[in-house]
């Protein structure tokens, strides 16, 4: 008999690696193939590869919880972020894939007078810049989310909350699947199993990079390695302010649907959004110690299922069903770092941290102009490396915190 | 949740202790490149890591931690005089 179903058409094309590229992006997450599909989209730069040590999409392109929302505080972070909800908003056109992008509404709430008082600045300045922002007193938080627990009795009483409709999720898999589809059918090679371990230079330049399938030649080198991206500076002979630690992230069995935005609480280390599955989906603070484990403590799990029950407590009902961590790549302000290396045709993407699955879309966006012009986008201008020489740092805790 | 065996008080959980970063911050000799460093690079490997921990719900005392990053397994703690735990 024949087979009664046959696999599906392979998204991406495997080729072998060539001698040399024009341009050779480390790293197969959501930033790398992002910056390799807008260098073919953008400036028709289709000579390039993706160098990735496991499969494309292995690391936090797929361990994140999916938050997208583009209300954080400093003038030079809202028009990056912003421009970057922009594209979302226009990716599932663009890319011809259904990303499940869903813009739901992001709510953040806040329990004590400081964290009230620095949120609603924070929705002032999103305001004045054009990003769209609404303070909710508790019972506006009642109506739109009806699963928090608004009581005053409560350990840590809800005092008000921030709301961006725009914020929503996506599905994350999806956007490694679009973007490496795009990126390979513009001509891009998409090289898995490769795994740079080290530079080749001639002087301060970087000429190629040498891999477990050999060496390949570059005329310039994108490092976009998130958590791993310090062991890929150190291998070109430079440092990082980056600190890699452990986040983790869980979902509950399937429930009947009770949750249809995306809810923060910055003080007290939780944040959940229910996929459109049934699955709550929970992340928590990061852990506290450098890690390149992949998996971290179980107290800050405990913390986070603590802090959910109190303020929603329909979901006591729920059971954990899975739990992970990735590796996020903590810069000292909360900040990406974006442009040129001390290394001459070496350039860097990373430091997004806990919350740069948003940034997916810009990142690339933003990242692929850098590497074509030598010069940063207008976007990205504050977020070089040399800022933490001139202590000219882009401060987003506040923005960034727990609240990825 | 590590298992931290304290120099001073024995082997107790990761709650009770606090995680305190790079083990030794030598300050610079006065340049912007040595503040530089100081304030916001930290050692990163993977591997072997030398940091501290502060034992904040137990006995109050700092000390040295030796521990892979790539395992987490604790490979030695010494008191901050560098003399070995009496636990
Ligand atoms: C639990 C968790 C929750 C999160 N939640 C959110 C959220 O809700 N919203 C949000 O905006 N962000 C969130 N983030 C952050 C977000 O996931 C990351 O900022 C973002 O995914 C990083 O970009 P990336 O996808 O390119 O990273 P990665 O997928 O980690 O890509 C880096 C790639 O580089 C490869 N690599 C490393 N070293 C080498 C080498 N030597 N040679 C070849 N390849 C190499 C790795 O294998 C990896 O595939 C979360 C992260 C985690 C861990
Ligand atoms: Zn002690």
């Amino acid at each position: 008999m024949e087979h009664a179903f046959t696999n599906p058409e392979f998204l991406w094309r495997t080729p072998q690696p060539r001698a040399s590229y024009d341009v050779v992006i480390v790293g197969g997450g959501l930033h790398g193939l992002s910056t390799a599909y807008y260098l073919a989209k953008n400036h028709g730069i289709r000579n390039v590869a993706v160098v990735e040590r496991g499969w494309l999409g292995n690391g936090n392109a797929v361990r994140n919880t999916t938050v997208i929302r583009s209300n954080y505080l400093r003038a030079e972070s809202m028009p990056l972020y912003d421009f970057g909800l922009r594209l979302w908003e226009g990716w599932e056109a663009e890319l011809d894939y259904d990303l499940m992008f869903d813009q739901r509404g992001v709510l953040a709430l806040t329990h004590t007078k400081v964290e009230a008082n620095g949120v609603k600045r924070t929705v002032a300045a999103n305001r004045l810049t054009g990003i769209d922002a609404e303070w909710l007193e508790p019972d506006d938080i009642k109506a739109f989310c009806p699963i928090v627990n608004v009581s005053p009795d409560i350990r840590y009483p809800v005092m008000g909350a921030s709301l961006q409709r725009r914020g929503g999720i996506a599905r994350h898999d999806a956007v490694v699947f679009a973007l490496a589809r795009a990126a390979s059918a513009l001509g891009v090679d998409l090289l898995q199993g490769c795994e740079v371990t080290g530079f080749e230079m001639a002087g301060n330049r970087v000429t190629g990079v040498l891999t477990s399938r050999g060496r390949i030649g570059a005329g310039r080198v994108g490092l976009v390695g998130a958590g791993r991206s310090p062991l890929l500076a150190g291998l070109a002979g430079f440092s990082l302010p980056i600190q890699s630690y452990p986040l983790q992230a869980l979902v509950s069995d399937i429930v009947d649907p009770v949750l249809d935005c995306v809810v923060m609480s910055g003080t007290l280390h939780v944040y959940v959004s229910q996929a459109q599955k049934g699955e709550l989906v929970m992340g928590a603070g990061r852990d506290t110690y450098h890690s390149y484990a992949q998996r971290g403590s179980f107290q800050i799990l405990e913390h986070q299922i603590q802090a959910a029950l109190e303020l929603y407590p329909i979901m006591r009902r729920a059971h954990l069903l899975r739990t992970w961590a990735g590796i996020v790549d903590v810069t000292p302000d909360a900040s990406p770092i974006l442009g040129r290396s001390p290394v001459d045709a070496l350039y860097i993407n990373c430091g997004w941290g806990t919350g740069g699955f948003k940034a997916s879309p810009v990142s690339g966006y933003v990242f692929a102009h850098a590497l074509v012009h030598e010069v940063p986008h207008e976007l990205a201008t504050s977020f070089s490396l040399e800022r933490f020489e001139t202590g000219t740092l882009v401060d987003e805790h506040g923005a960034a915190g727990v609240a990825h | 949740m590590l298992l931290i065996t304290c120099p001073w008080c024995g082997a107790r959980e990761e709650t009770e202790f606090r995680h305190g970063g790079e083990g030794v911050r030598v300050p610079p000799d006065g340049d912007d490149p040595g503040w530089t460093r100081l304030l916001y690079y930290r050692e990163n490997p993977a591997g072997p890591y030398a940091e501290r921990w502060v034992h904040v719900h137990g006995c109050r005392q700092w000390f040295h931690v030796v521990r892979d990053t790539t395992t987490h397994q604790i490979l030695s703690t010494r008191r901050l005089d560098g003399q070995e735990g009496a636990a």
